[in-house]
């Protein structure tokens, strides 16, 4: 036999059966974003249970018409000021320090150092001296949320709480864009998480985000969780929504 | 000496043997981010921008409500339509179906079940508001309103 050159493959039809591959898995698949606002909603309230009314000063009160518009606490208001308006609601007359009080806005009071540790050894006692398993556990879920107090002031030293009935309503029209609807949620949303930011830098030298991901990820044990906990109680979650109007013709 | 020898007349040809190994890359790359679509989007979305974003870790505990103007408008209209997986549904379908995606679930998971809503934006509130009715109704209360990320609103 003569002695053949070893011929080389040709490569280039290596390229088109990638090429196609690649083609076939742009056309299949979704570069799907899996991210949005992540909210909690209320549960379901049975037609006869009667809401107590709440204070006026309390409320900060958001409502969107169907041509979009915005009426807060009773005033136009452009989007890009809605931000600022709930950071001033939640900061009412200071959360450090004593601010002027306003007519229209809650009044936070001094969480006193003494007060709290008062009521943890109030409820510790309560808690060893049950009588049954269901008062052990009532009580031990209250006592968890004094010993939160509690971790709050020796993170922060004495600080002033919202009232528990201070809350952010909004409500929109049935006519409302969706658009509208989201920017709104996403802009009190982000006045939380902007007090929440700023205090943790104050604070900690990271934001809040920060810290909700190293306590996430678990390690260093849990003041993390702690610092999480107590920025929260300082600045809390009260964004909530009053039933749809039907106003608008659209 | 300044000059060494010439090279032989006539181009040498481009060697493609790498050309694949590109090409593969490319397609490694698209095959890691990406996800097989499951179901065939017959709503046109176009997501909102928010800033306030979270992102959903586990897929399998999340289930999609679409809501938007159907892709096929001569037989179907303009009207937004909700698209439960692949078909189009009615509002009073919802709670069945929410039944269904925990069926589909382990018990342990269930709570931890969130659904995210995929809507338009030019949808009207009035669709939104029912289908979150419907959610609560059957205590389906892990909400998430699916975006895309944008910057804070700086102050005014």
């Amino acid at each position: 036999m003569a002695r053949r050159e070893l011929t080389e493959i040709n490569a280039g039809s290596m390229a088109d059966i990638a090429f196609l591959l690649l083609i076939f898995f742009l056309v299949t698949t979704t570069m799907d974003s899996d991210e949005g606002i992540l909210v909690q909603l209320p549960p379901p309230v049975p037609d006869d249970i009667i809401i107590p009314p709440v204070k006026e000063r309390n409320v900060y009160v958001v409502m969107v018409n169907s041509q979009d518009q915005l009426l807060v606490e009773g005033d136009f208001m452009k989007i890009g000021n809605l931000k600022d308006g709930a950071k001033e609601f939640l900061i009412c007359n200071g959360v450090f320090r004593d601010l002027p009080v306003r007519e229209d806005f809650p009044v936070r009071s001094w969480v006193r150092k003494a007060e709290v540790d008062a009521k943890v050894e109030e409820y510790r006692s309560y808690v060893a001296n049950a009588p049954d398993p269901n008062a052990k556990k009532a009580f031990e879920d209250v006592l968890e949320k004094w010993e939160k107090k509690q971790k709050a002031i020796e993170i922060f030293g004495e600080f002033k709480e919202l009232p528990s009935s201070a809350l952010i309503s909004m409500q929109n029209d049935n006519g409302t864009s969706y658009n509208t609807y989201i920017q709104v949620r996403n802009e009190l949303e982000s006045a939380v998480n902007e007090l929440r930011d700023e205090l943790a830098m104050e604070k900690f030298g990271v934001t809040y985000s920060e810290i909700e991901q190293l306590a996430n990820l678990g390690e260093g044990g849990a003041i993390y969780k702690d610092r999480l906990y107590a920025i929260r109680m300082v600045f809390p979650q009260r964004v909530s929504e009053a039933e749809p109007l039907n106003l608008g013709t659209y | 000496m300044a000059f060494g020898r010439k090279s032989k007349k006539g181009m040498s040809a481009i060697s493609t043997a790498s050309l694949p190994d590109i090409v593969f890359m490319l397609l490694f790359f698209f095959m890691v981010v990406t996800v097989m679509r499951e179901t065939e989007l017959q709503v046109e979305v176009e997501l909102p921008q928010a800033s306030e974003l979270t992102r959903l870790e586990k897929k399998h505990l999340v289930d999609y409500i679409n809501i938007g103007p159907p892709v096929d408008k001569d037989r179907y209209g303009s009207e937004p339509k909700i698209q439960l997986d692949d078909q189009f549904a009615a509002v009073g379908d919802i709670q069945a179906w929410v039944m269904a995606c925990r069926d589909a679930v382990e018990e342990v998971e269930i709570p931890k079940l969130t659904t995210s809503l995929k809507v338009d934006v030019d949808t009207k509130m009035g669709v939104v508001s029912a289908v979150k009715q419907e959610l609560r109704q059957v205590s389906a209360l892990k909400l998430n309103y699916s975006s895309t990320q944008r910057a804070r609103t700086g102050s005014e």
